[in-house]
């Protein structure tokens, strides 16, 4: 046994020191505490609607939304009525008509978000070179997930001073390369809340990012609670299974 | 096989089919009294529980095919669709693509149970090769699999993959040619991995069918490693094995089920969740963890062809497994000194699995060449010489004297069969 020891002992030696090597290249990211996490946490419904009037008013600007349907919004507590508002704010592009032309017409709930530019080309043609990435996903296309989300917008800070930035870069400090197109766009009081709550950077960047999670995942609370029930489901299966087999193995000895 | 006596029936309509194609006989033959040592431990359960991923896999598979789009334009909006707007589509994608990983993880732990107890010595070679192959298949498979949802690791990965067939000389570019069906990985490549994703499962039950064929004519190895010699070594498939199976089935399903409901893509990249971009290579490409093992061999030798064949041998030098160990003892129990070699190489592997998410410079190569070398050792070189070193511990007389306390009586169902005989 004592060459298997040494094994795993050089083992975990070797694993600990790569391990810490690998460590102080990377950024870290905090982990924030969110409402919607672990196995019973549901999404924020208040924080992801603010999250959404920010989007609305901020984030819109420059990033588009393609996969995301308006009416997926019931799911954070927007009413029909709401959500065919919300929608008509918006105008679409439809057609052909019978007379073969393209018409404008309001949005409906089942439209999904009209992005803000027509191509890549264009929204980087307005975005001094950079590509405003799409937010459908960005809560699951990022390693850190909405950790990631809330680290980025917070992390707007001055250069350090042998940090030379290119021209119309942005320093951030868990962006990866540090130097994004993306300005600090997150300001205090920035936005005004509908429901009173002080917009602050910090609780913006919550928002967004429990929005964004919404939208990445907007099954997140059906799938939580399904979870809950086919794991209590088979538990009690597995101790009936259990039961049985050793009342069936019992006769054998 | 051999001549199976039929069994009599109490329906009728069940005998007159049986007795024009004697399938009841069979499915009773090879499930209610195949006898199965009564030593077997829950180990021996994970290749039950790797034939019902193979069911849940083509289940959950056939009604993501009727949802997906295999055109590349189409190919990640398609699967996003099923997330948002199918019904339950979240739940059939997310149980599809942590059930690869499962049925991987069910799959190397039923492979290192085979090592541990050698259950691929005489007679079960045929039985452990077509597993080799069955392994081989399956991580065709799970590859092609990950390329159709059409994000940047399901593109760069297929880059990376397809590539490695063009270090072969001669044939590799034609290869690679046909893999691509064009002059890169474009829509053909997905149009065509999209139908062989589809048919390779079926490949596969085929292939298990004949795995289990093989395992029926000689039997369940067991952890002591020696033949059963009568009813009194063995229990009768149903209920004994039955149930026990099922109690472990229902354990693997509970972690299953975990993994889908509260952590559906831990197991995923999240660089998947972008599509699929030609202009813009990830900064690590990295393959699904149950690849990086081979992924670090490929890496570690520092030629193509050679990390290549390193790769490809690693998997194929199994099947020469039972040729290789020269030891007549099967089980681990039995073997003092190979035990401890089979637990270094257990680390190796997963040393290796670790080396192969990291990047491939620094101490993480150096790591990974060693590991690599030690992988080859075990195997060409440790098993032979340990086969005819090894002083192994003396075996016991049969099953039941080493397991039952006083003998201990037969099993229930043992004695009926051969009153069931018409």
């Amino acid at each position: 046994m004592r060459a298997l020891k040494t094994a795993i002992l050089s083992a975990a030696l070797a694993l600990g020191i790569a391990g810490a090597a690998q460590a102080s290249e990377g950024v870290h990211i905090p982990k924030q505490n969110w409402p919607h996490a672990g196995i019973f946490g549901t999404i924020d419904k208040a924080a992801a609607q603010r999250g959404f009037q920010i989007y609305k008013e901020v984030c819109s600007a420059c990033h588009s939304m393609r996969l995301v349907p308006i009416r997926t919004l019931a799911g954070i507590g927007f009413t029909e009525d709401e959500l065919k508002g919300i929608a008509a704010g918006y105008e679409m592009t439809a057609g052909p008509n019978d007379a073969g032309e393209m018409f404008k017409r309001p949005g409906l709930p089942a439209d999904r978000f009209p992005s803000p530019f027509p191509n890549d080309q264009a929204a980087r043609a307005s975005n001094n070179g950079a590509l405003p990435p799409d937010l459908s996903l960005m809560a699951k296309a990022r390693v850190g997930g909405e950790d990631y989300i809330y680290a980025f917008l917070t992390g707007f800070e001055e250069p350090p001073a042998d940090v030379h930035l290119m021209d119309g870069m942005n320093y951030n400090k868990v962006f990866p390369g540090h130097q994004v197109g993306m300005p600090n766009i997150l300001q205090p009081d920035g936005v005004t809340y509908a429901d009173g709550t002080k917009a602050t950077v910090e609780q913006e960047a919550h928002d967004v990012a429990t929005f964004l999670t919404f939208v990445a995942e907007p099954h997140l609370d059906a799938r939580k609670q399904m979870g809950v029930k086919v794991i209590l489901f088979l538990l009690v299966l597995a101790g009936l299974m259990y039961a049985t087999k050793r009342k069936l193995w019992s006769t054998l000895h | 096989m051999a001549q199976v006596q039929a069994t009599k029936f109490k329906n009728p309509v069940v005998n007159w089919i049986d007795s024009r194609l004697p399938i009841f006989t069979m499915l009773d033959h090879e499930y209610n009294h195949y006898p199965m040592p009564r030593n077997v431990n829950y180990l021996w359960a994970f290749g039950a529980i790797a034939g019902i991923m193979l069911m849940i896999m083509i289940a959950t598979g056939l009604f993501l095919a009727m949802q997906y789009s295999s055109h590349t334009s189409l190919a990640f909006d398609s699967v996003e669709r099923i997330m948002r707007d199918v019904n339950y589509g979240w739940l059939i994608r997310y149980v599809h693509a942590n059930g690869a990983s499962m049925f991987f993880i069910a799959v190397y732990i039923h492979m290192f149970r085979a090592l541990y107890y050698g259950s691929y010595k005489a007679p079960r070679e045929i039985l452990w090769i077509l597993g080799v192959i069955i392994f081989l298949v399956m991580m065709g498979t799970a590859f092609m699999g990950y390329v159709l949802p059409w994000g940047q690791m399901s593109f760069w990965g297929a880059t990376v993959i397809t590539n490695l067939f063009s270090a072969f000389p001669i044939v590799g570019d034609p290869i690679v040619t046909l893999l691509w069906g064009g002059f890169s990985v474009d829509n053909p490549t997905l149009n065509r991995f999209f139908a062989l994703h589809f048919l390779l499962p079926f490949v596969l039950l085929g292939l298990v069918i004949l795995h289990t064929a093989a395992l029926h004519v000689c039997g369940s190895n067991n952890p002591l490693g020696i033949d059963a010699k009568g009813p009194q070594d063995t229990v009768p498939f149903n209920p004994y094995v039955t149930v026990k199976d099922g109690f472990a089935v229902v354990i693997f399903l509970i972690v299953y089920a975990a993994f889908v409901f509260f952590m559906p893509n831990y197991m995923g990249h999240p660089d998947n969740y972008i599509p699929a971009n030609p202009l813009v290579t990830p900064a690590h490409i990295v393959p699904e963890w149950y690849f990086l093992p081979f992924y670090a061999m490929l890496r570690a030798i520092p030629d193509k062809l050679g990390g290549v064949l390193a790769m490809f041998g690693s998997i194929a030098l199994l099947a020469f497994l039972p040729w290789l160990d020269r030891s007549k003892v099967r089980s681990c129990k039995f073997r003092p000194v190979y035990r401890q070699f089979f637990w270094i190489l257990a680390i190796d592997a997963l040393i290796l699995g670790y080396a192969g998410s990291q990047p491939a410079e620094g101490s993480w190569l150096l790591i990974a060449r060693v590991g690599t070398f030690y992988y080859f050792f075990h195997f060409l070189v440790l098993l032979p010489v340990l086969g005819k070193l090894e002083r192994t511990r003396p075996l016991p007389n049969s099953i039941s004297e080493s397991v039952l306390k006083g003998g201990g009586g037969i099993a229930a169902g043992a004695h009926a069969k051969p009153m069931e005989k018409a």
